[in-house]
């Protein structure tokens, strides 16, 4: 019989929660693991939810990390529709929705992040929808038919995809973006302004540097209300203006957060009994030399492998170039790197073909890059911005150069 | 229809080479075909895990990255070598002839 000093508590059953438990498992195969989620469903993959889960062209079951099956096969007591109250850190326990104590060897937070709400009178109306969870997704598929019309608040990840889907179901679209340009915390305006152009042209309407000044119930509809005075009625508005972490629970135990739970290299807070992983965490990244938070795919898989190791007892520091894509209509599009500074961008195929990759510059570094419909350059764009050496301008630009052989110095 | 035994072109030799790999495609499916030093080693194309052509992907010893989520496979076996991959993915023995790559379609082993 395992005592309780050794049993695993993780708070979360996402992408980054559901990695640290499945690690853990293949790492030690006595540990008591316990995985604690507030929503119906096993862990999945939120990536295709506004992708081909909401279009219909793949099944709900298709994002699960792991069969639903997995977790009693592996002995990982996997716990849904459930909530932590509070963390005893004096006691080393846990406090659940329902008033009854979970004790720990190790907690895991792995809280992830939710939508920033929209500050506006009108947010809570019924037409109004955030886009993050499956049962998010079950509210909103009903509304994308041919006739439908549909606005997105913000023009980044979530609003570019849903726009791309509802567009495809037929509907008419408007995306609002108090920004002068789509994707601006992630993407150079050249290249945001290629990806919105790819947009216009299949009927997307955009008002970019627009306020919202309130939302109004009218009929059956909502109608978004701009600062111009526009009006624009919707049968469905999808709110995407960002993520918040869920680091309340942290907070109340005195765990150092900012904007985020602070980790280090292991994902170890400042209690050496508590680690945190994946959207809700901020760490230092080696590679960039600065403190970030990231909301990814990539983070949530490896960081959660690299807080299992860390607990197993096979430290292993976590650092990885961050990494992102997105899928639009028929267009993949990446991003490795994130610099918080470029001076010039340089293009490696015609922009206008919609095969290409923008390569960022900062002085003579390479320092991150976009890749449409050319997903086989990130990779050696990747090793460009580790090896850190001087690259000419001339050479990325030439596709008849090979990135490959760049790559290797 | 191709029956036991019978040989099918993928592609020259010429047309593969370490830094890039080949991507044929026969009666709808894709082919993807690595070189890794004096060998050549031919895999289905679709990833096993997502929407990732692993012709497009980055060949490191006999391992393929996916360049979609960066899993990986070994390219002699197919099996899954790096997370999220964990289902193999099929594989073929080609046979180099003339300065081209031919497999037997029907002989994938998985």
């Amino acid at each position: 019989m395992q005592s309780d000093r050794e049993t695993v508590v993780i708070v979360g059953a996402g992408q980054a929660g559901a990695w640290v438990a499945i690690t853990l498992r293949s790492l030690d195969p006595e540990r008591r693991i316990v995985l604690i989620g507030d929503e119906a469903h096993p862990p999945y993959e939120r990536p295709p939810l506004s992708k081909a889960i909401l279009a219909g062209k793949a099944g709900i079951e298709s994002a699960y990390i792991k069969p639903e099956t997995f977790y009693a096969d592996n002995r990982i007591e996997l716990m849904l529709n459930r909530r932590v109250r509070h963390i005893n850190r004096d006691r080393n326990s846990l406090t659940l929705d329902d008033g009854s104590n979970l004790d720990y060897g190790t907690l895991v937070l792995a809280t992830g992040c939710r939508p920033r709400p929209l500050p506006v009178k009108g947010a809570d109306l019924p037409q109004v929808h955030t886009l993050r969870t499956i049962a998010d997704v079950e509210k909103i598929a009903t509304w994308l038919k041919p006739g439908s019309q549909v606005v997105a608040i913000g023009a980044g990840f979530i609003g570019l995809e849903f726009a791309a889907v509802a567009i495809e179901a037929g509907c008419g679209v408007t995306i609002v973006d108090a920004a002068p340009h789509a994707m601006g915390r992630v993407i150079d305006k050249s290249v945001a302004e290629t990806i919105a152009a790819g947009h216009s042209a299949r009927g997307v309407d955009f008002r970019f540097s627009a306020a919202i000044d309130k939302i109004e119930a009218e009929g059956e509809q909502a109608v978004v209300v701009l600062g111009s005075g526009e009006r624009l009625p919707a049968d469905l508005v999808i709110v995407g203006i960002g993520a918040i972490p869920n680091s309340d629970l942290a907070e109340a135990a005195h765990l150092a957060c900012d904007d985020g739970i602070i980790v280090n290299a292991f994902g170890r807070t400042d209690d050496p009994k508590i680690f945190a992983v994946g959207d809700v965490t901020r760490h230092f990244n080696p590679l960039l030399g600065r403190s970030l938070r990231l909301e990814s795919w990539q983070n949530a898989q490896n960081q959660g492998i690299a807080v299992a190791k860390a607990i197993a007892g096979t430290a292993t520091p976590y650092a990885d170039l961050p990494w992102f894509w997105s899928d639009q209509y028929d267009t993949n599009l990446q991003i490795i790197g994130a610099p918080t500074t470029w001076d010039r961008i340089i293009w490696r195929g015609e922009r206008e073909s919609g095969k290409f990759t923008a390569i960022y510059m900062h002085g003579e570094k390479v320092v991150a890059g976009n890749s449409m419909n050319n997903p086989r350059d990130i990779r050696f764009i990747k090793q460009l911005i580790l090896n850190g050496t001087p690259v000419p301008d001339a050479a990325l630009a030439d596709p008849a150069t090979s990135l490959a052989q760049l790559a290797k110095g | 229809m191709s029956e036991t035994g019978t040989l099918t072109k993928l592609c020259e030799t010429a047309d593969v080479s370490e830094d890039l790999p080949f991507r044929a495609e026969i009666d709808g499916f894709g082919y993807a075909i690595f070189q890794a030093g004096d060998q050549y080693y031919v895999t289905a194309d679709l990833c096993s895990h997502g929407p990732g052509f692993l012709s497009d992907g980055f060949i490191e010893g006999c391992e393929v990255e996916c360049p979609f989520h960066q899993g990986r496979f070994d390219v002699r076996t197919g099996q899954p070598t790096a997370p999220p991959c964990e289902v193999p993915i099929k594989v073929w023995t080609p046979v180099v002839s003339d300065e081209a790559i031919f497999i037997d379609i029907s002989a994938g082993l998985s």
